[in-house]
């Protein structure tokens, strides 16, 4: 229970001033500039973006400033401002298999169509700190080479071709499920699990992947492919009743290959887990798909054992918005429930020390 | 390894085809680009606004495994403006982020295509393509650069 407390207003602005001032910092060092972050802090916009559930990287990048790089602050400002937004409408679902690829590898296949393609990655760095960023020293300009326009098919539909792995069926009759519009309900379909976790907390997901591998609800994975490049988004908007393309948007993709599923109807095959989202997010793309396989453990016939399983648990505590606010509303007064727990504390304190004091006299 | 197009489906029509282009141009210009465009064609008809520029969401949308049943994967903040020249012609203009004036101009330059100024439309967006052709193809060659050339070791003894 929380009650009315006046009297902080000035407190309060004061405290807005000094975050403002403490934000900023010494004024000896330039301020830093949206454009700067966008463009060189680009994965933690990427994580914004994807958290945030909102595909706008200047927003993210001075959602950034504003938060002092507290990234939870920052998806919490990216949600709060598209609730100021009317909705257009729903875009065409993306073609990822027509990505402009700037990444893509496989750990299941060494050659394959469109090859296995590194772009900007951590991987294989040493993880030293590299002293020169801080001198200033501009980098070398990267190596080119030439280049023809090569398909790229995703390595499910190679496997798909030969029914080794489960077929995905593009069904568009059936409704979309939208989790900002209806509150989630259980069960869930896959497509409002997907949605979820799409906009989940890395961090809460990747510790639930990892659970998954540690044998916490095994689902023996194999990383298919991974991907990330642009691809373009489209609207069919009413009043031109074509597709119009929006603009591109950067899309991570994660094919998880997983053990099999057969039943009496079908031969053993590959089962899927899927992870999509916004900007650069390997980790993120991976441990969503690691969580959407688990989760399908109903499709599968399998028995729900771990935590990883359960969609209750993982899709209502995967929104890190969501968990913030709950955790820290013990911040707001609490002053009468205290007090009350505090006379509840004293009463029986009283009455253990009668007690005791009883038992003495007893003994004596 | 990137098409003009940047993936989206091209229509059938190549009429609709070629409108989508023009948009695709205009949604990777700057707006300093489009405005130095929509100057080049010297007098055009005055335009009004048809519905008010306006900042809003359209819902992404994946599909599972890539090519199964769709899902709502986030939004996106888009701007949309719609134009009526003097003349009578219509244009539209839906684009990601949250530029008015660039969404504005693009649904001038819409609508000035659908007629007469067509080909110099596209004379004027031609710089715009160049540029985004010339990052794009650039950026094709950094990437492809990346790419693991594997190679196999014999051994054995024969």
């Amino acid at each position: 229970m929380y009650v009315a407390v006046k009297g902080g207003e000035e407190a309060i602005d004061n405290a807005h001033g000094l975050l403002a001032h403490e934000r900023r910092g010494p004024v000896s060092v330039p301020d830093l500039s949206p454009d700067q972050i966008e463009t060189q802090l680009a994965l933690a916009v990427d994580r914004v973006m994807a958290e945030g559930s909102l595909y706008d990287p200047a927003l993210a990048a001075l959602a950034i400033k504003q938060s002092r790089g507290d990234l939870i602050e920052a998806i919490f400002l990216v949600r709060a401002f598209r609730t100021t937004l009317p909705r257009f409408g729903n875009g065409e679902p993306v073609d990822t298999g027509a990505m402009a690829i700037e990444r893509r590898i496989s750990a299941t296949f060494k050659d394959l169509p469109g090859g296995q393609v590194l772009g900007p990655t951590f991987d294989y760095t040493h993880r030293l700190i590299d002293f020169m960023l801080a001198a200033g020293v501009a980098p070398p300009a990267p190596a080119e080479v030439e280049t023809d326009f090569e398909a790229t098919p995703r390595v499910t539909d190679l496997l798909d071709g030969q029914g080794l792995i489960e077929a995905e069926l593009p069904d568009d009759t059936a409704e979309v499920g939208d989790l900002t519009r209806a509150p989630l309900d259980f069960p869930a379909d896959r497509d409002l699990r997907l949605q979820a976790l799409a906009r989940g907390d890395e961090g809460f997901l990747l510790a639930l992947g990892y659970s998954t591998q540690r044998g916490y609800g095994r689902t023996h994975p194999f990383v298919g492919e991974i991907r990330f490049g642009e691809v373009m988004a489209e609207f069919v908007p009413e009043e031109l009743g074509f597709a119009v393309p929006l603009g591109p948007v950067s899309l991570t993709e994660c094919q998880m290959v997983n053990q099999f599923h057969g039943s009496a109807e079908l031969p053993p095959q590959f089962t899927r887990g899927y992870g999509l989202v916004f900007g650069q997010s390997e980790r993120k793309a991976m441990a969503m798909s690691l969580v959407d396989r688990a989760l399908r453990t109903r499709e599968f016939g399998e028995d729900v054992t771990a935590p990883a399983q359960d969609e209750e648990f993982v899709l209502s505590h995967c929104d890190n918005v969501q968990a913030t606010g709950f955790v820290e509303h013990l911040k707001l007064p609490h002053y009468v429930d205290f007090q009350a727990e505090l006379g509840l504390v004293r009463k029986m304190r009283s009455e253990y020390a009668a007690r005791q004091q009883e038992l003495k006299e007893a003994a004596e | 390894m990137r098409q003009e197009t940047n993936g989206a489906k091209p229509a059938t029509d190549p009429e609709i085809a070629a409108r989508q282009a023009v948009m695709a141009t205009c949604t990777g210009a700057t707006t300093a680009e489009l405005d130095h465009a929509l100057q080049g064609l010297g007098d055009i008809p005055p335009a009004s606004d048809l519905r008010g520029t306006e900042n809003g969401l359209v819902m992404l949308r994946g599909r599972m495994g890539g090519d199964g049943r769709a899902f709502n994967l986030g939004e996106a903040t888009v701007t949309r403006a719609a134009v009526r020249l003097e003349d009578g012609r219509t244009g539209f203009a839906y684009q990601l982020g949250r530029d008015s004036a660039k969404a504005r101009i693009s649904a001038i330059l819409d609508a000035l295509w659908q007629g007469q100024e067509r080909a110099a439309v596209e004379r004027v967006l031609t710089p715009i393509r160049d540029r985004i052709t010339g990052e794009t193809a650039a950026k094709a060659r950094r990437v492809a650069a990346t790419r693991v050339n594997f190679f196999t070791m014999v051994r054995g003894e024969d």
